[in-house]
């Protein structure tokens, strides 16, 4: 019974984690691209005047979206038009099973391994639901019978076919590296040190093969510069033009979590997953409290130092609005200097004689904080690539997939095999 | 990649080989995107969005905004129902029916005046072609909204008590 629980736990966090990033990843979709563009970005939508710089609009969003009316088109086929989004989105969540988000943590003497299936073809798996995620896609560019939805779907089934090509192409590069098919044995291997001090992340060891793996990810998520499926200039909004309400919102939501797990992905394979560099398990363990205090210390003045930006505003924008927004930067400086006072406060408990047991759970707690680390950082890349990149035209899309990635994937795989071979 | 016929050197330049790369200029263009957000986030208020309703654009006294029929002395509209604007307007969105005045001076004035403010283009040619100044854009306002094409279409009450600040 308990391996159950175990992994009911496991996949409750894994599906909290991705459907609060989904909600943070929106916000910094839209407040990131504002302040590229040189724009604010949302800050309306409010909780008695609170507005957490534009968190609340997600919020606002989804309730929006929950009561708005389905329109719905006539000659849709009834059964793949509802089919569609929720294949989508439990295709995007499903491939999260196999990403390990921390090495284990021990629980009552048991140590409990912190992904949800080890399975030993992991990354076939991801490559195979991932692929299955453009099903959903067709799927509903066929069955709302129109004709820029189906034109999305097609776009997405010929973008998939060039780019899972690629995708594959690069992470056998990666699996002939590691030996493994199995992704907790490729995390793993990455702990070591090239020639003593140089991480053996994939990155490392795969540059080349990182690239074409970055790009193949972007198709596969159908983000921005290969959104033509969507193309939304061209064919008004691609493959969900005729969806409207929540089913609207699920393929919304499905994007956003193709980006996690996309940026879980090049996390996991290509920067050492929840490795921390020259930090593996053993060290931080032994070195628990010493980390710890210093991890608290720094907590402690970091939120300090928040606190007096925010101390800044409260003196330059008083009376700014008039009403409840003015009272938005004392409540951030209260908040951080709870936080602040929080960590100085743990100080006295004594951290740096912390136990073997509790060295045991902060290692753990470190890991998975460094995996979430990377995950927001590399879930932020999308973003920062959206807004910086214009979309590809079709035929450039075709030429780089087929006539310059491919042999390069080619290439890579080729020399790869010939070190592993030779060394 | 060329088309006959084309001038030689109208599209885009050689690239040279580390532009043909993309990759270096792909971290450039990342580069550049984070400049300015960072610069954002350290300098909120310098940017240059107007929070609108809060905020409101300072137009120059020659905006046209809505319009206004003027008034003499003793409050009745300067109009003489003489069809000028209306003939001039290339929208065609005024109509005037005309009725006999009593002062024999004046001759006729306006029994109903109606302006589609939704067909309305705002170009100020009735206001330049109105012999006694009495239809005039000086109002300065922009914000025209309503949930029905009919309230768009106001009348000449409405147009007389239209003041430059806003009230009605």
């Amino acid at each position: 019974m308990t391996i159950v629980w175990e992994s009911l736990a496991k996949i409750g966090f894994m599906f909290a984690l991705i459907m609060g990033m989904v909600v943070v990843l929106i916000w910094m979709e839209r407040k990131g691209a504002a302040y590229i563009q040189d724009r604010t970005g949302p800050n309306r939508a409010a909780i008695l005047g609170i507005r957490l710089a534009g968190l609340v609009h997600p919020v606002a969003d989804v309730f929006k979206l929950l009561f708005k009316e389905d329109i719905t088109p006539d000659g849709r086929h009834r059964a793949l038009y509802n089919l569609a989004p929720w294949l989508v989105m439990t295709i995007a969540l499903s491939t999260y099973a196999v990403v390990p988000f921390g090495d284990f943590l021990t629980v009552a003497g048991r140590q409990v391994p912190l992904v949800v299936a080890d399975l030993d073809v992991g990354l076939l798996f991801i490559l195979a639901i991932a692929s299955l995620g453009t099903y959903g896609v067709v799927m509903a560019g066929w069955a709302a019978n129109n004709k820029f939805t189906f034109l999305g779907g097609v776009r997405a089934t010929a973008q998939m076919i060039s780019y899972e090509i690629n995708m594959g192409l690069a992470l056998m590069g990666l699996i002939l590296v590691f030996a493994s098919l199995r992704i907790t044995d490729i995390t793993a291997g990455q702990a070591d040190l090239l020639w003593g001090w140089l991480p053996k992340w994939g990155v490392v060891v795969q540059p080349l093969g990182f690239i074409l793996f970055l790009v193949s990810v972007f198709a596969e998520t159908n983000r921005n510069p290969f959104d033509l499926p969507e193309g939304e200039s061209e064919i008004v909004a691609g493959y969900h033009l005729e969806y409207s309400s929540m089913k609207f919102a699920l393929f919304f939501m499905a994007e956003y979590a193709h980006m996690v797990i996309g940026a879980a992905l090049i996390a996991t394979l290509y920067f050492g997953g929840y490795q921390i560099p020259w930090l593996p398990r053993p060290a931080l363990e032994a070195h628990a409290g010493t980390l710890l205090t210093v991890k608290l210390v720094a907590v402690a003045l970091v939120s300090l130092l928040i606190a007096l930006l925010f101390m800044r505003r409260v003196q330059r924008e008083k009376g700014k609005f008039g009403d409840a927004r003015d009272r938005e930067p004392v409540l951030g400086m209260g908040l951080w200097l709870v936080v602040a006072v929080a960590a100085a406060g743990a100080l006295l408990l004594k951290p740096w004689a912390i136990g073997p047991a509790g060295a045991s759970v902060f290692a753990s707690l470190a890991q998975v904080g460094a995996f979430l680390v990377k995950l927001v950082f590399f879930a932020w890349l999308f973003i920062w690539v959206r807004w910086t990149l214009p979309r590809f035209r079709y035929d450039q899309l075709m030429r780089l997939g087929w006539k310059v990635m491919l042999p390069l994937g080619l290439a890579n795989l080729v020399v790869t095999a010939l070190v592993v071979a030779l060394v | 990649m060329s088309f006959e016929g084309l001038p030689q050197g109208s599209g885009a330049k050689e690239k040279s080989f580390k532009e043909s790369l993309y990759l270096w200029e792909v971290l450039r263009g990342l580069g550049v995107t984070l400049r300015h957000l960072v610069r954002n986030i350290f300098h909120t208020g310098e940017m240059p969005t107007m929070q609108y309703p809060e905020e409101k654009r300072v137009y120059s006294d020659r905006f046209r905004g809505r319009h206004r029929l003027t008034k003499r002395e003793d409050g009745s509209p300067r109009c003489v129902a003489c069809q000028m604007c209306s003939t001039v307007c290339p929208a065609d969105c005024i109509t005037i029916v005309a009725a006999e005045h009593p002062d024999v001076e004046i001759e006729k004035y306006p029994d109903s005046f109606e302006i589609d403010l939704l067909r309305c283009v705002y170009c100020g040619l009735c206001e330049e072609a109105c012999p006694c100044d009495a239809i005039r854009m000086d109002t300065g306002i922009y914000e025209i909204a309503a949930d029905s094409r009919e309230k768009f279409v106001v009348d000449k009450d409405f147009l007389l008590n239209n003041t430059t600040d806003g009230t009605r």
